[in-house]
């Protein structure tokens, strides 16, 4: 009996070690956890320390490839120009957050209805928010899509910040978005705190993390960074469901040339509205689970510069490429958005820094790169994009061949072997 | 059909019998592409009527005509190029079970569609071959000559299981050989049943190969019938500058 359980899980451990993708997955986490180790017992931190920053990294990393991911379903796969993100994102969360929230809650008291629920309700705010803003946009070129996202991105963020919105009647209930002091609602990370507590023997990892040095907050905050990855699967698996199928066939092709494929028979408006409804449903989720997870949101937390972040993201890891979108995700939230904010953290010099960039040539040049190394990313992030645009605009995956059908095409041929 | 102050069509009107090779003809500017995208949808028109097997399809989306049976290829081949070959093929057949979403997605409809894909695969492949390129099955379509994707474009809309073809000059460009095998593939898909609608410029292939033809000039029909009476029409000949055809 053992024999055939240990059996059937080294098979699975196999299949998943020798999935070139997962891979290729695994090697980009374990390098950015290699750099992060080394930072951080450099800056001095212990094991409980040292856990808690691969948890943070962790976290970004999956919070990124979970947008990235949809994302790449909007303009990787279906060419269409979404710089709404943000928005959609906003949606997702506050929608998700009112419902929630409890009535008595201040600021923004809510419905008090079921976590599960009130993600449902945001996941369909965000998909209903998303066909409406398509629609209008069907008929038209590409940029208009791109226009009207980023006008609806901007319109969601000035009216969360509304103080006319902030607490609003509505049938004997006050609802609201709390305006600019945001919103407070059940925190999404509790629900690792839920689990423990539900699995037998789960309160034992507290114990156990305790005798590595690892607080019992940290411990809990692994559980919940456990199920953002688990999300962040899934993500990747119902995109590749999309992604291998007719329907994934039709998206490549209104990206390559939409009039074919009209003159082929296909409904290009009702493919666009379904890819458009599902994105941004993963969008509002992807928010709520990620940015959204401390239980307190505000306008600030969707600044159109996260959309910007999530195409950078895209662009890097290649879109068209779900592998590459996780991968994407990993690179840029690790290494060009986390270590240089923990090196600023952990390692600036103190006052003998230069103040700008001309004394630095002349003087501490180090001293000010990392001093100033959180706002230099920036610059070194537009930069990158200049670069991936010139030489390499497919990104790291992006030219890779993931044929779009829900078998092996090079399969099957009369008088040859059966492949699949 | 009226363009602002244009009239690029006026008056024209013609007949496609089913299971013949039509050809439509005329110089340049005569209105053949206006009318070609009239019919299949691009444009509406601004008057007049578009019957297909007895049912109206004026003003019809392109997505709704091809779906009736009526398809249409493009005079500059248009070709997925990031798509394989293959997946442009497995592109083009109408009603794929896997085009719904929930199909695609929930795992116990996906068996079905796994199925389906199968099936048209090997028609695929049966296509392919009988347009000789299977061997550039799983190449990129944007890497494909001219010659192999005017092939690639044919062999696509027929997997569309159409009723009426419209090719739009598929023989633009083309060298004679391939010309031969492109025009022995029409004949032979003509014999099982197919019925095409050639719009051509070179008038020698065309009088050769259609048992019907359609001449217009500046907007309208100038003579309609059989090759050999076209070959006298006054009109049509001191339309086209006045040299015997």
């Amino acid at each position: 009996m053992t024999q055939t359980v240990t059996g059937a899980v080294t098979a699975a451990i196999r299949e998943l070690v020798d999935d070139s993708d997962l891979r290729m997955i695994g090697l980009t986490i374990g390098g950015v956890y290699l750099i992060a180790t080394v930072l951080a017992v450099a800056a001095g931190y212990d094991v409980g320390g040292i856990v808690n920053t691969l948890r943070a990294i962790t976290v970004f990393a999956a919070g990124y490839g979970m947008l990235v991911l949809a994302l790449n379903l909007h303009w990787g796969y279906t060419g269409l120009f979404n710089i709404g993100v943000a928005g959609f994102m906003a949606i997702g969360t506050y929608v998700t957050a009112i419902l929630s929230a409890p009535p008595e809650l201040s600021p923004g008291a809510g419905l008090g209805l079921p976590i599960p629920i009130a993600v449902l309700g945001g996941m369909l705010a965000a998909a209903i928010a998303g066909v409406l803003t398509a629609l209008p946009a069907l008929k038209m070129r590409a940029d208009y899509l791109a226009i009207v996202t980023v006008a609806l991105s901007e319109i969601i963020r000035l009216s969360i910040k509304s103080q006319t919105l902030a607490s609003v009647e509505v049938g004997g209930l006050t609802l609201g978005t709390g305006g600019g002091r945001g919103i407070s609602y059940p925190a999404p990370s509790d629900a690792a705190t839920w689990l423990i507590e539900l699995i037998p023997g789960g309160t034992l990892l507290y114990p156990a993390g305790a005798t590595f040095g690892i607080a019992r907050p940290v411990v809990s905050g692994l559980v919940y960074m456990l199920i953002l990855v688990a999300f962040t699967a899934a993500f990747y698996w119902l995109l590749v469901q999309i992604g291998q199928s007719p329907f994934g066939r039709v998206l490549k092709a209104i990206r390559e040339d939409e009039l074919v494929a009209s003159a082929l028979g296909k409904d290009t408006r009702i493919f666009k509205l379904k890819v458009f409804a599902v994105g941004c449903a993963l969008m509002g989720l992807g928010g709520y689970l990620w940015l959204g997870r401390s239980g307190f949101v505000n306008d600030l937390s969707f600044r159109p510069d996260i959309t910007f972040f999530v195409f950078v993201a895209l662009i890097i890891g290649g879109a068209g490429s779900n592998t590459g979108s996780v991968l994407g995700g990993i690179i840029f939230s690790g290494v060009l958005f986390y270590l240089p904010q923990f090196i600023s953290q952990n390692f600036v010099r103190g006052a003998r820094a230069p103040d700008t960039f001309v004394e630095a040539l002349s003087g501490d040049l180090t001293g000010y790169l990392v001093a100033n190394i959180s706002a230099l990313r920036f610059v070194a992030i537009g930069v990158l994009l200049v670069w991936l645009m010139q030489r390499r605009p497919e990104g790291i995956l992006g030219h890779r061949m993931e044929a779009a059908a829900a078998i092996d095409l090079r399969g099957g041929r009369p008088g040859g072997h059966e492949d699949d | 059909m009226e363009f602002g102050g244009i009239t690029a069509v006026d008056g024209t009107s013609f007949v496609v019998e089913e299971g013949t090779l039509t050809g439509l003809i005329g110089p340049n500017g005569a209105g053949k592409s206006t009318t070609f995208n009239c019919i299949t949808g691009v444009y509406t028109p601004t008057a007049g009527h578009v019957y297909f097997r007895g049912e109206e399809i004026t003003g019809l989306a392109p997505h709704q005509i091809a779906r009736r049976g009526l398809v249409r290829t493009f005079q500059i081949a248009r070709e997925l190029e990031e798509m394989t070959v293959f997946e442009n093929m497995m592109l083009a057949p109408q009603g794929q079970r896997g085009e719904s979403l929930l199909a695609a997605v929930v795992p116990g409809l996906r068996d079905a569609v796994i199925t389906e894909e199968r099936a048209q695969r090997a028609e695929v492949w049966e296509t392919l071959e009988f347009f000789e390129i299977d061997h550039l099955a799983h190449e990129y379509a944007g890497n494909l000559s001219g010659g192999q994707r005017k092939l690639l474009e044919l062999a696509r809309a027929l997997m569309t299981d159409p009723d009426l073809l419209l090719l739009d000059e598929p023989l633009a460009g083309v060298n004679p050989t391939l010309e031969k095998k492109l025009l022995a593939r029409i004949h032979a898909l003509r014999e099982e049943g197919y019925t095409f609608l050639l719009v051509e410029h070179d008038m020698e292939v065309i009088m050769e190969n259609c048992a019907h033809v359609i001449v217009m000039h500046q907007g309208q029909v100038l003579a309609e019938g059989a090759p050999a009476a076209i070959k006298q029409d006054d009109a049509v000949i001191d339309a086209y500058l006045g040299e015997p055809i």
